[in-house]
């Protein structure tokens, strides 16, 4: 695989997709309010990385700034966004249209408003193709058709002449699926691909998504609020909370002794089948509002642990291989999940 | 308590969409039936398109059934006079998914709350007042969003008020379809514990809808598995999950995203080819043969009985006693194993 103009950075020389420090504000009719603050993250070569929050703590926000999908009438971004060394913040609109779909791709979570109802899916796909690479249509249309296959539709060549609207649920995503991993990109982000499938669905969904990643050597920033789901197929994993990263991981070792009470709190809102009625741990309060951000730790409102010290805003720390943004993490023994 | 007939009972239901005589008929719910014991958290588990939310309608006499029958006690609401039923309504509530859709957006949340008690002309103003403040704070709503609107409350917030919407009649009979399927996760978890409590206060009983395994299997006594308008299994909630009877049942189960901290996960998953068939066309035999990995020839012609394979566990399976054995062998290896340690 080629790498497309490498400079290494101090921070993290290997990762594929290495964001500092992203600030994103969004422009609404009361004015500019902050949504991103601070977020740093990465994606090595052929990982999966989970991006774990509840809505509104702007893990979607950060997948659209990366693919700069955001109006820059309306929105502002700062830090540093690297892509195999380059700067996608700084790039043009013409290297973005180059990079989207070809290098990194997106599938969202409501197939149906990502297709265009008056194409047939296959001339959708063969587009993407054609967008990128020198092909006659005949050529095009045989590559779609071959993307179809590839993600376990049957009648592939049918398939292709048919409208969104004549598929399922399913199959949709599988196509949206087809569509993103047709040019063999080396990021994929998916942003709660299979919220609106059924599990059983979900579950084939998945295999396919993390079988073709393999194959294709393609990294997958897997954006989700289901921690079952990250469990079953990431790497590492990170959390989100009111537009900050606040704490990162290995998978496993993270579920096991989640270290940021709100991570722990997350696991533990889950009913998993021993927990007796009525005794469910939930998170008191609401996340808080982007024009009212608490001054010092942003969870600290909703948090039982805080004491006084939290009125000062935590900074994101780094241990080995964890990242954790609280300041009482060493002496707080949270619960995690159970082997 | 002097009843002694289930709250709900429902008997062989058919719900049919279609015109009588057009060719597309759609059978969305297709000989159901099952007894909700008064006091009983009785869950419904299925997919898109296996009538789960047809049913829970035709429970409150929202959808008249096609044939069949659902009693309320030992009232039939459906062969009431209009005005009685109206009455008798009141008794059996329904709460849906969407709380943003609940909602008229240029009514506060009081007003909302006071209107089924204006509508069925309860009380005072005064009266019916402070009935819907009474409710909101059962809920725990903070008394201060009273008087907002929806749109200034979060998903949570309005779920709450539509909960209290919904018992301001007092009722004895609550229909949740999907109801927390819209919220956050730790939102979720107070929302369960809120319908713990309430059917504690209010002796309530519930017919729990949802998709979710996992939430249906906290809160229910009981549960039924639905499958294209039929139902496949029914049982005590955790004999249902821990030892299911019914392939469909164990599929989803397994098709559930387990947290596991062990590296790589150990357990066997069971993924279902294909997707739920058209409803236009339902398949011959057993309807899940489609996609069972255990389906024979015999699956695809001959219907499978419901039956009662153990005490107070029911299904439709040709497979069942299979089902059992293999179970009853892994149940008790696994006790071997215990004992061993």
């Amino acid at each position: 695989m080629q790498q497309v103009g490498v400079r290494p950075t101090s921070a993290s020389r290997d990762a594929l997709l290495d964001i500092q420090d992203l600030t994103l504000s969004l422009r609404d009719e009361l004015g500019w309010v902050q949504v991103l603050s601070g977020v740093s993250l990465s994606v090595k070569p052929q990982e999966i990385l989970g991006v774990v929050g509840e809505s509104g703590c702007g893990k979607s926000m950060t997948a659209l700034s990366i693919l700069r999908l955001l109006s820059p009438r309306t929105s502002r971004l700062g830090g540093r966004i690297l892509f195999g060394g380059k700067d996608l913040i700084a790039a043009s609109e013409r290297e973005m249209t180059a990079i989207r779909g070809r290098h990194i791709s997106m599938i969202f979570q409501e197939p149906m408003s990502a297709l265009d109802p008056v194409f047939t899916v296959g001339h959708q796909i063969a587009e993407t193709v054609q967008r990128h690479f020198k092909l006659g249509t005949k050529e095009a249309n045989e590559r779609a058709v071959e993307a179809l296959d590839s993600v376990g539709i049957a009648g592939p060549r049918h398939v292709a002449s048919l409208y969104p609207m004549s598929l399922s649920g399913g199959m949709r995503q599988r196509v949206m699926i087809a569509m993103a991993l047709v040019c063999e990109p080396r990021l994929l982000i998916a942003d709660e691909p299979t919220t609106a499938l059924d599990v059983t669905i979900q579950a084939q969904i998945m295999d396919l998504l993390l079988g073709l990643a393999d194959k294709t050597g393609t990294a997958i920033m897997f954006i989700t609020h289901n921690l079952g789901l990250v469990s079953q197929s990431c790497d590492r994993m990170i959390t989100m909370y009111a537009g900050q990263v606040i704490e990162g991981g290995p998978v496993a070792e993270t579920l096991r002794q989640p270290r940021h009470p709100y991570t722990a709190g997350l696991l533990h809102s889950i009913p998993d089948g021993l927990r007796e009625r009525g005794t469910l741990h939930s998170i008191a309060g609401r996340v808080p509002s982007l024009r009212a951000m608490p001054e010092g730790c942003r969870f600290g409102p909703r948090c039982g642990h805080a004491v006084q010290v939290c009125e000062q805003p935590p900074a994101l720390e780094l241990v080995d291989l964890h990242e954790i943004r609280c300041h009482r993490w060493k002496e707080l023994e949270l619960k995690g999940a159970q082997a | 308590m002097t009843e002694t007939r289930p709250a709900v009972a429902v008997d062989d239901l058919h719900v049919t969409f279609g015109r009588k005589r057009g060719s597309v008929r759609i059978r969305a719910v297709d000989g159901v039936s099952f007894d909700v014991p008064s006091g009983e958290i009785f869950g419904v588990i299925g997919e898109s398109g296996s009538g789960k939310s047809t049913l829970g309608r035709c429970i409150v006499g929202l959808i008249e059934p096609s044939s069949g029958t659902v009693r309320h006690g030992d009232i039939d609401p459906f062969a009431m006079p209009r005005h009685a039923f109206n009455e008798h309504r009141r008794k059996y509530q329904i709460i849906a998914q969407d709380p943003n859709a609940a909602f008229n957006p240029r009514m506060t949340m009081l007003q909302s709350v006071c209107e089924p008690l204006e509508i069925a002309g309860i009380g005072s103003r005064a009266e019916r007042r402070e009935r819907a403040l009474e409710m909101l704070n059962r809920v725990a709503l903070a008394p201060e969003l009273a008087n907002r609107y929806p749109h200034e409350l979060s998903g949570g917030q309005k779920q709450r008020a539509n909960v209290a919407r919904a018992l301001v009649l007092d009722p004895t009979v609550l229909v949740c379809d999907e109801v927390v399927a819209a919220l956050d996760v730790s939102i979720q978890a107070g929302m369960l514990n809120l319908f713990w409590k309430l059917r504690q206060e209010f002796d309530l009983t519930y017919v729990f809808i949802s998709h979710d395994l996992r939430v249906v299997g906290h809160i229910s006594d009981r549960i039924a598995v639905m499958y294209f308008g039929k139902i496949v299994e029914v049982g005590p909630a955790r004999e249902v999950l821990q030892r299911p009877l019914h392939p469909y049942t164990e599929a989803l189960h397994s098709a559930e995203p387990e947290i596991s901290v062990a590296p790589a996960d150990a357990r066997q998953r069971i993924v279902l080819e294909g997707e739920i068939p058209s409803a236009i066309a339902p398949p011959s035999g057993c309807r899940f043969h489609t996609r069972c990995p255990m389906a024979v020839d015999r699956c695809r012609s001959e219907e499978p009985a419901w039956r009662e394979l153990i005490p107070g566990r029911h299904v439709a399976c040709h497979f069942a006693e299979d089902m059992l054995r293999r179970s009853d062998g892994v149940q008790r290896s696994k006790e071997e194993v215990s004992a061993a340690e």
